[in-house]
């Protein structure tokens, strides 16, 4: 037999009619994750045609994307304060009963950001497709899943049929070898690659993060590399499973049990990349030189090591117009540059181990004066384990706010907004114009990166607060 | 959906590259639950002041932009976020296609499966076109060919099953629907 990929083996299990010149597979689906932004056009085109959702037992909706993050607002004392949002909320709630769709609710403790609740509750295992209408579905590659973004149309088609029309796209391999340095994390890591291969280095591609690198990474890191796969332009990330992916799964509330575990497993053992397959493309990665990264410019691929400076390209019009929104110059040191707002978060970097980096930092430690940080948990159960482990003390203590999980700064649509001018180190994954609020300036960064910064007010170094 | 054959019209020209779906229409307009009426915030950012009124220098806000149905940009276009509100958006303004080098994957995806054609071509064809706005173009979805004033005909690419949905009016729905009897003996073969 041929040696294959592990992404043409999660393929072809999946494959319900193959793919001729003139149609595209029928890609069979097993898990759809849903949310309140991308889904209500889709609802309605149910409605339209007459149809059921036909798996809701494949089908889980949270609610992330435009939920507050304040207590008050999330716990009802006090009204949703965007009104279009809460209108969204009650209409994933309208249309979750409506179908017969599992739905973690506003109050519901096991709500969080749609990447971070799959693999916590184990729904995200090896060998899946899962699908969701947001492009970070490629958090859920770090298991040896194919997980990739769709649009509202295409949730409309899963709801319905269960299955999507696909072309194959084309495999890159990205070899990463050698131990990455004190301080120097995942983010810092995906950062480096997204640098060197460009925003659109993936476009068309599958990735397969390999090497010896990625196999000494836990489960959190590997999503939070899988996870900006789409920032390079690819369709998915994936990492083959192995013993690390095991046991992060074994005893998360929707893993296999008992025998059905054995048998799982052994099945999962056989999503690996064959030793002679063949990829389409491949690049090697050096993690050993990889140093804490942070963006200058208005997408992730301008990106510079933080003790480094701004290139100059001095004529590049598109350059110079992200240079004019940052408020930047070519040739300016990243280092001590002032910040206004310190986000940690996302569905990139707002796992449980992403707080204890940052709290490593804030531990005994003020955030500078005028600087916000605000400190956003992936979902309601990482908030609880953040407050039993201490860390949401040591939050408060340093002067930080604290809040209920949810997408929040990451993206400006649900009250928690970088204002204009003002620049805001973030751990999540877009530097857009705009991404975080109107005219705001983001920096994107590690969660070590954040702590730092917020510590020391400027933009700092973290190895020097470890 | 209406068939769709032939697009003519002048092009618009937005130069930048690596225009992501953020800047196409910004996530705070994304807590609509229709798809009506997104143009009115197409590119929100760029083409609208503070207090709301058009800001003068940008291109769709000047005259000669008025009734474009084609628009050309730098190469990547449409990087970032799945949201299909960008294509929405940019159907519901009256743009019927993007002409670029590069286009991302999901965004492609999203402008098929609404009747707004993708484009890409080649570097020099493209520098031409950013060089050239208001150039008058016939789009030839059947012929898959892009015809300049100057006499120059260039052929692309377009994805088959999406190009003959589209020639025909069809929805790819309606063909995935067709497949639900071998979507049904899929999962009774895995159980």
């Amino acid at each position: 037999m041929t040696a294959r990929t592990l992404f043409d083996k999660v393929w072809s299990a999946h494959e319900v009619v193959a793919e001729t010149p003139d149609t595209p597979a029928v890609l069979y689906v097993d898990l759809h994750l849903v949310h309140e932004v991308t889904t209500p056009q889709a609802f309605s085109m149910l409605k339209a045609h007459g149809l059921p959702v036909r798996r809701p037992d494949r089908t889980l909706a949270t609610m992330d994307h435009s939920t507050p993050t304040q207590s008050a607002q999330v716990f009802g004392s006090v009204p949703i304060k965007v009104d279009a949002a809460a209108k969204q909320v009650r209409q994933m709630e309208r249309n979750a009963a409506e179908f017969g769709i599992e739905l973690f609710g506003m109050h519901d403790a096991r709500r969080g950001i749609v990447h971070i609740i799959g693999p916590e509750l184990g729904m995200t295992q090896p060998g899946m497709t899962i699908v969701c209408g947001d492009s970070h579905t490629s958090t859920h590659g770090a298991f040896g899943a194919l997980a990739f973004g769709i649009g509202t149309t295409e949730v409309g088609h899963v709801f319905a049929t269960q299955a999507l029309l696909q072309r194959k796209p084309k495999s890159l391999a990205v070899n990463i070898e050698g131990p990455l340095q004190p301080g120097v994390t995942a983010k810092d890591l995906i950062l480096a690659i997204i640098g060197q291969i460009g925003v659109s280095g993936g476009t068309g591609h599958v990735l397969e993060y390999r090497g010896s690198t990625v196999r000494a990474l836990s489960m959190h890191e590997r999503m939070t590399v899988c996870n900006m796969s789409i920032e390079a332009g690819a369709r998915a990330g994936m990492i083959a499973p192995d013993e690390v992916t095991f046991d992060y799964l074994r005893d998360k509330p929707r893993a296999p049990r008992g025998q059905d575990w054995e048998a799982a497993e052994a099945r999962w053992r056989t999503f690996v990349t064959d030793p002679r397959a063949q990829f389409d493309a491949s690049v090697d990665v050096d993690a050993e030189r990889v140093e804490p990264m942070i963006t200058y410019g208005t997408n992730p691929g301008m990106v510079v090591p933080i003790g480094a400076a701004i290139p100059d390209k001095k004529g590049d019009e598109v350059f110079d117009k992200a240079l004019r929104y940052m408020g930047f110059h070519g040739g300016e040191a990243m280092l001590g540059k002032p910040v206004n707002v310190v986000f940690i978060g996302s569905c990139t970097n707002g796992r449980l181990e992403d707080l204890q980096a940052a709290a490593g930092i804030l531990k005994g430690r003020k955030v500078a004066p005028g600087v916000h940080l605000l400190i956003v948990p992936g979902s309601q159960q990482i908030k609880r384990q953040a407050e039993a482990s201490g860390l949401a003390e040591i939050f408060k203590a340093a002067g930080a706010d604290w809040r209920e999980s949810g997408c929040s700064m990451c993206l400006g649509m649900n009250g928690d907004t970088v204002a204009a001018g003002q620049y805001s180190v973030s751990t999540s994954n877009r530097n857009f114009e705009g991404r975080q609020g109107k005219g705001a300036r983001t920096l994107l960064v590690s969660p070590l990166t954040a702590a730092a910064s917020a510590v020391k007010g400027s933009i700092a170094d973290p190895r020097e607060l470890l | 959906m209406q068939p769709l054959k032939r697009i003519t019209s002048r092009t618009v020209v937005i130069a930048s590259t690596d225009i992501d779906t953020d800047q196409i229409i910004p996530a705070r307009f994304l807590t609509t639950t229709t798809k009506e009426g997104l143009g009115q915030q197409l590119f929100a950012d760029w083409r609208y002041q503070e207090d709301g009124t058009p800001k003068r220098e940008f291109v769709l806000n000047r005259p000669e932009a008025r009734g474009a149905q084609i628009l050309v940009t730098g190469r990547n276009f449409g990087c970032g976020s799945s949201r299909e509100h960008a294509p929405w958006a940019l159907l519901d303004y009256g743009f019927r296609a993007v002409i670029s080098t590069e286009i991302a994957d999901i965004f492609c995806g999203n402008a098929l499966k609404n009747g707004f054609l993708p484009i890409v071509v080649d570097e020099e064809t493209c520098q031409w076109l950013l060089h050239h706005p208001g150039t008058e173009l016939d789009i030839d979805l059947e012929a898959m060919r892009l015809a300049l004033p100057t006499g120059v005909s260039i052929s692309f690419a377009i994805e088959p099953f999406a190009r003959h949905c589209l020639l025909n009016g069809l929805d790819e729905f309606g063909y995935l629907r067709s497949r639900l009897a071998d979507i049904e003996r899929f999962e009774a073969a895995r159980s």
